[in-house]
């Protein structure tokens, strides 16, 4: 099957043409399948949010091409307008964009600017608000005046009611309660499954996405450093030190005990699974004689 | 492409007009400016002309960049060229249909635009030599007279300092907001006049709110530190006048005599 969203030698340079020019990103060569959860880290400057605003053509590379289903995103204005809704983009802090009377009415921004009916936005804006966990009753509210996590949920739901095949996240949960960052990133799991589309999850945080994604793509000095599923990209922990991100504890820890000689797997980076495979060699070694 | 602009942008540089003290270079602007408004005739053009592009030279901005400011202002120029091109009366030297040409016209038309351009060039080499805080603190030295009259030069400066430090962090914000608004399909670019004011109100409504936000945290901030206005305040970079400094009042003072002579005498 083709890849949903693919970029072939992208590169992006700031200010181009003057003094202050920089290469923002360089050579990335990315693809996503469909229905994928997708992890991108890196370090702040590393170019993964030059990069994912690519994605929906909101930055033109200054070479370089980007495919959604295997279309140029630039072939034409008409298409690169549609790509924006196909594609969601869920900026950092989302929730200072939020501008409507009502939480109903901007969440129905999106599916407004599609030009869907009346009945359609209805459906897709109550979809959405269900699935980011916003009750009925503060539909008719004022986003002005919910709490911090309620504005970001909100601001996260007006992307979903587009109903976008890919949806990309951009540090989700920076600046919440560790309760938030749970429910968070539960709902958007709890939307792709329902779903099926695929999520890019943009963070600098390990421990968060580690027992969510299906692979991680690392960033470093606008170059993609590595890309592979989490238990592969976790054995590098020298590497991805030595560029300011760290790995998850559990799979410090798992690393230990394997030079330790107990028979615990690569594979091992949760909670969950540490505690699996512990009970495991404990069940073992309460078996041998 | 809202980075392109260069409203008050100061290039940081360790010339001789960098190093002046804001209160002399306001006062020299001050002096351009009279100076540039008594130039009547050839010779007196050519001479603010040249004290232009020295100061220019000394202080190494390129011509390009201080061109730069002028571009916006392009439409206002080119049609006050043109009014007087067209109304001066005189001796005609091109007439057709309600038109007609004036040597006159011709001549005012030139000074008066280089009259608009070189005011712009000239205050602009302020701003790009001069950084925004040195320039506030110059002009609230300068106003401290009118302190005698109840007036608050220092309120003034603050918040003229604090309107400049927030100029590029509104403008980052209105690009990020921008994005977050094209990125849910809102549209900028095209549509009737009617249809693009609506449209900027999904950028103008958070960018008033995050203003407010950010002028509340200030002001929190500000308070947690004590400010309570201007009295017995004390500053880290105290202005001091330098020999150069009186040196370049005394160029400024001769050059100002020197184009009202011009300008009485008509030489």
């Amino acid at each position: 099957m083709a890849p949903i969203i693919k970029t072939e030698n992208l590169r992006h340079l700031y200010s181009e043409g003057t003094p202050f020019e920089h290469v923002a990103i360089d050579d990335i060569n990315f693809s996503a399948e469909k229905g994928e959860i997708i992890g991108i880290i890196g370090h702040t400057g590393s170019g993964k949010s030059t990069f994912i605003q690519h994605l929906n053509g909101l930055l033109k590379p200054s070479s370089g091409r980007v495919l959604f289903n295997g279309e140029d995103i630039f072939s034409s204005k008409t298409f690169t307008h549609e790509v924006r809704f196909k594609v969601g983009l869920v900026f950092q802090y989302p929730e200072y964009q939020l501008f409507e009377e009502t939480v109903y009415k901007d969440i129905a921004f999106g599916p407004k600017n599609m030009k869907l009916s009346e009945e359609q936005i209805d459906i897709s804006v109550r979809g959405a608000a269900e699935f980011v966990g916003v009750d009925e009753e503060l539909l008719n509210k004022s986003p002005f005046d919910l709490s911090g996590g309620q504005k970001r949920r909100v601001a996260i739901a007006g992307v979903m009611a587009m109903q976008p095949d890919v949806l990309i996240l951009d540090e989700p949960t920076a600046g919440l309660d560790p309760s938030g960052r749970d429910s968070i990133i539960t709902n958007i799991l709890r939307y792709h499954d329902a779903t099926g589309c695929t999520i890019i999850l943009v963070t600098h945080s390990m421990e968060e996405i580690a027992r969510s994604v299906d692979r991680l793509v690392v960033f470093n000095k606008g170059h993609i450093m590595m890309d592979g599923a989490p238990s592969e990209v976790f054995e590098h922990d020298e590497e991805l030190r030595s560029v300011g991100l760290s790995v998850p504890e559990v799979s410090l820890v798992a690393k230990r005990l394997r030079q330790l000689g107990l028979p615990i797997d690569r594979s091992v980076y949760t909670v969950e699974q540490a505690k699996k495979a512990l009970l495991a060699v404990r069940g073992g070694a309460a078996g041998a004689p | 492409m809202l980075r392109d602009v260069t409203l008050g942008q100061y290039f940081p540089g360790d010339t001789i007009v960098h190093r002046l003290d804001p209160r002399t270079k306001l006062t020299l602007t001050l002096i351009y400016i009279v100076a540039l408004f008594l130039a009547v005739d050839y010779f007196s053009y050519a001479v603010m002309i040249v004290v232009l592009a020295a100061c220019i030279i000394i202080s190494k901005i390129k011509l390009r960049v201080i061109l730069r400011g002028v571009k916006p202002l392009l439409i206002v120029i080119i049609i006050t060229g043109l009014l007087n091109l067209f109304y001066t009366k005189g001796e005609p030297i091109l007439s057709f249909w309600i038109i007609k040409i004036t040597v006159e016209g011709i001549k005012r038309a030139v000074f008066m635009i280089l009259r608009i351009v070189m005011l712009i060039m000239g205050s602009f080499l302020l701003t790009y030599t001069t950084s925004p805080v040195a320039l506030t603190d110059g002009l609230e030295s300068l106003l401290s007279p009118l302190k005698k009259l109840r007036f608050p030069v220092h309120e003034l400066a603050m918040m003229m300092s604090i309107a400049l430090r927030f100029i590029p962090t509104l403008i980052e914000e209105t690009d990020k907001i921008m994005s977050a608004q094209k990125a849910r399909g809102a549209n900028f670019e095209t549509g009737n006049l009617f249809q693009r004011a609506k449209a900027l109100l999904p950028l103008l409504i958070p960018l008033f709110i995050s203003a407010f936000r950010r002028a509340d945290e200030l002001a929190v901030a500000m308070e947690s530190r004590c400010y309570n206005g201007g009295e017995g305040r004390t500053k880290m970079k105290s202005l001091h006048m330098a020999p150069r400094d009186w040196i370049a009042l005394f160029l400024g003072a001769l050059l100002l005599a020197g184009m009202i002579v011009m300008n009485v005498y008509k030489i």
